[in-house]
């Protein structure tokens, strides 16, 4: 099968030194493409600043989670990544000899999207090029580094640097997208504080033909690699991700070397599987971020704002929730729909989202990397137990999956008149569910709010709110908790902002104004 | 249970020592910590309590004769 080849994106110097853009987003990778094609389909032009020319290079994020998948749906690339990308809701544990137990992430049926689909990073990427420059309003400028800025009151002044010579420019809003080494953050003098994981991790990406089902298998001290764990998932175009934990000790240059690698696999694989070796790198995790996402008109993102090993998957997907979340609020922000104080909620609902990130890819790797012998000795007693009792499996962590954050106690959200017990609590992602031969994502307003409205005959909207009528005996009114006469209202980033046993239209009038930060 | 009971409880208190010493015989001293661990969880998971638990491991370690050497 054809090999991805890296598109290299033409380089055009810059002919408007001096100018002021509306946003400017400075890097282009997966964060960054995601936020300016958001906020190009919101009607925004963007400006994208990138130091290099292509898409992520070598063998990064590969698991995409459910939640990143419906955001990509909105952004109208989600059916690509499905139809290229291997899909898995299953996985299985092994310590030693054995295989400990196996699990199902989503054995709930009726989404339109899977728990994951595992996909190489550069074909996302690739795709949110095109889809940016499909709007028309998105100009990405490839070679282009931010190399200076002034982070004014009423704008950020930007030195960029490129192959033809430097220029200058000033963004109203600057989104700083640059990664964990962000340079944006290192001139404004930001700490980016967190914890080192002592131990190195080899990661290679490894050409075979194998029928391996499609499913995550992770290895507590196979026989194959005896003294560390082992993470095998598939990806697209035959190509397998494969990682080899190896300890503090180990040399990361001795380990790089091709024929090392391959015995290592091989050891793995056994001798009858030929493969190839794509890609191979030598990684020390981190977990990390910013004391503040919010500075003025410069806003972090992604990795530039919070980094956090990949046990979990919640690198890439937390920095398109980030996007997600900020899209629409900058958006209503410059419409002049919502005060500048909306962005302040960015803040307010992604720190705490990063923090459980970084708690949960935290707990993993200390699970995985046991700090001391007494870390050691309960990990594997977990693991013995958990093959023999259902009690012991939840201790086992081999990387608690990216789940989409629930924004409890946001300000945006209007709190419960009457007592809700049932389905997704407010703040939460809105679950998907089957709904009139399609799924009920696909039919909220991918720019503005939604109002569910779930039986015959309730009370009608307000205008600039589209109204979904969803049947009170379906699977979708289970999942919101909601009968005859109830409505949810959804923001533009489908979470749920406000809901009602019975509501009139000033209700829904105010619950919006509220999500838009306009009243309290 | 929602706070932990350190009032006197078992009803052999001399077969329970003897069962937890007997259970390490032949061990060595990492099969003994882990087994030890395997012990833990197995309680653990019947407290059912978290907060329990973790009032147990500050009991534990307050009941401990040597303050731990710094550092270690
Ligand atoms: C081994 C590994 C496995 C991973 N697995 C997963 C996974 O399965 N799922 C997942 O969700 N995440 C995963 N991640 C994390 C994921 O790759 C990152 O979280 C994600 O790439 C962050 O995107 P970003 O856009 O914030 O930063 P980046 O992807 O790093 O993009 C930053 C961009 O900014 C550009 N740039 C940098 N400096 C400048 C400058 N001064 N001027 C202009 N442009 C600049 C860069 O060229 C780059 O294009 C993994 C990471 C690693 C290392």
């Amino acid at each position: 099968m054809a090999a991805f080849e890296p598109p290299h994106y033409p380089f055009r110097p810059a002919t408007d030194d001096g100018a002021r853009h509306r946003v400017v987003v400075a890097g282009g990778g997966l964060v960054g493409l995601t936020a300016a094609l958001d906020l190009a389909r919101r009607g925004q032009p963007v400006v994208v600043l990138d130091d290099d020319d292509t898409v992520s290079t070598g063998s990064r994020a590969i698991c995409f989670a459910k939640r990143t998948l419906e955001i990509y749906d909105r952004l109208g690339i989600g059916g690509a990544i499905r139809d290229k990308g291997t899909t898995w809701n299953t996985g299985r544990v092994y310590f030693g000899e054995r295989e400990v137990y196996g699990f199902d992430l989503l054995p709930e049926r009726g989404h339109r999207n899977p728990a994951f689909v595992n996909l190489q990073q550069y074909y996302v990427e690739h795709w949110l090029v095109e889809a940016c420059l499909a709007t028309g309003l998105v100009d990405l400028r490839w070679k282009h580094k931010v190399a200076g800025i002034v982070n004014g009151a009423d704008g950020v002044r930007l030195a960029v640097e490129t192959p033809a010579g430097n220029y200058s420019l000033t963004a109203d809003w600057l989104l700083a997208c640059d990664g964990a080494r962000s340079l944006v953050r290192e001139l404004l003098g930001l700490a980016f504080v967190g914890k080192v994981f002592r131990d190195r991790f080899l990661i290679a990406d490894v050409v075979m033909h194998a029928d391996f089902p499609a499913e995550r298998r992770f290895w507590f001290e196979p026989p194959f690699h005896r003294g560390g764990s082992v993470l095998l998932h598939r990806q697209a175009d035959d190509v397998w991700r494969i990682d080899f934990q190896l300890g503090w000790d180990a040399d990361p240059e001795v380990e790089r070397e091709p024929e090392r690698v391959r015995a290592r696999v091989r050891a793995m694989l056994g001798p009858a599987i030929p493969f190839e070796l794509e890609w191979v790198s030598i990684y020390t995790f981190r977990c990390r971020r910013i004391e503040k996402f919010r500075h003025g008109r410069t806003i972090f993102l992604g990795d530039a704002a919070h980094q956090v090993s990949p046990f979990g998957a919640r690198g890439g997907n937390g920095g398109v929730q980030d996007a997600d979340n900020l899209g629409w609020k900058l958006d209503a922000v410059i419409r002049g729909e919502a005060p500048a104080t909306l962005l302040d909620t960015y803040d307010i609902e992604r720190i705490p989202a990063t923090d459980e990130n970084i708690l949960n890819s935290t707990r993993s790797t200390d699970f995985i990397t046991p700090k001391n012998e007494a870390a050691r000795a309960y990990r594997d007693a977990v693991l013995e137990l958990a093959a023999r009792h259902d009690f012991a499996r939840p201790l086992v962590n081999s990387g608690r999956l990216s789940r989409p954050a629930v924004l409890h106690n946001s300000p945006l959200s209007t709190p419960d008149e009457a007592p809700w017990a049932d389905g997704a609590p407010l703040g939460a992602a809105a679950p998907d569910a089957p709904l009139d031969n399609g799924f009920l994502l696909d039919r909220t307003d991918p720019n503005g709010f939604t109002l569910l409205v779930f039986g015959e005959g309730a009370p009608g909207g307000v205008p600039g709110v589209k109204r979904v009528n969803v049947p009170v005996a379906s699977v979708a009114a289970e999942r919101y908790g909601a009968g005859t006469g109830n409505a949810v209202l959804l923001r533009p980033d489908q979470h749920v902002a406000a809901r009602w046993r019975r509501c009139d239209p000033a209700a829904i009038g105010h619950a919006r104004d509220r999500a838009l930060g306009r009243v309290a | 249970m929602t706070a932990l009971d350190t009032s006197p409880r078992l009803d052999d208190p001399d077969l329970a020592f003897e069962s937890l010493v007997e259970a390490h015989r032949d061990l060595t001293p990492d099969q003994s910590r882990r087994l030890d661990a395997r012990l833990v969880l197995l309680l653990a998971n019947h407290i059912g309590s978290v907060t329990v638990l973790r009032e147990a491991i500050a009991a534990a370690r307050e009941a401990a004769w040597e303050a731990p050497e710094a550092g270690r």
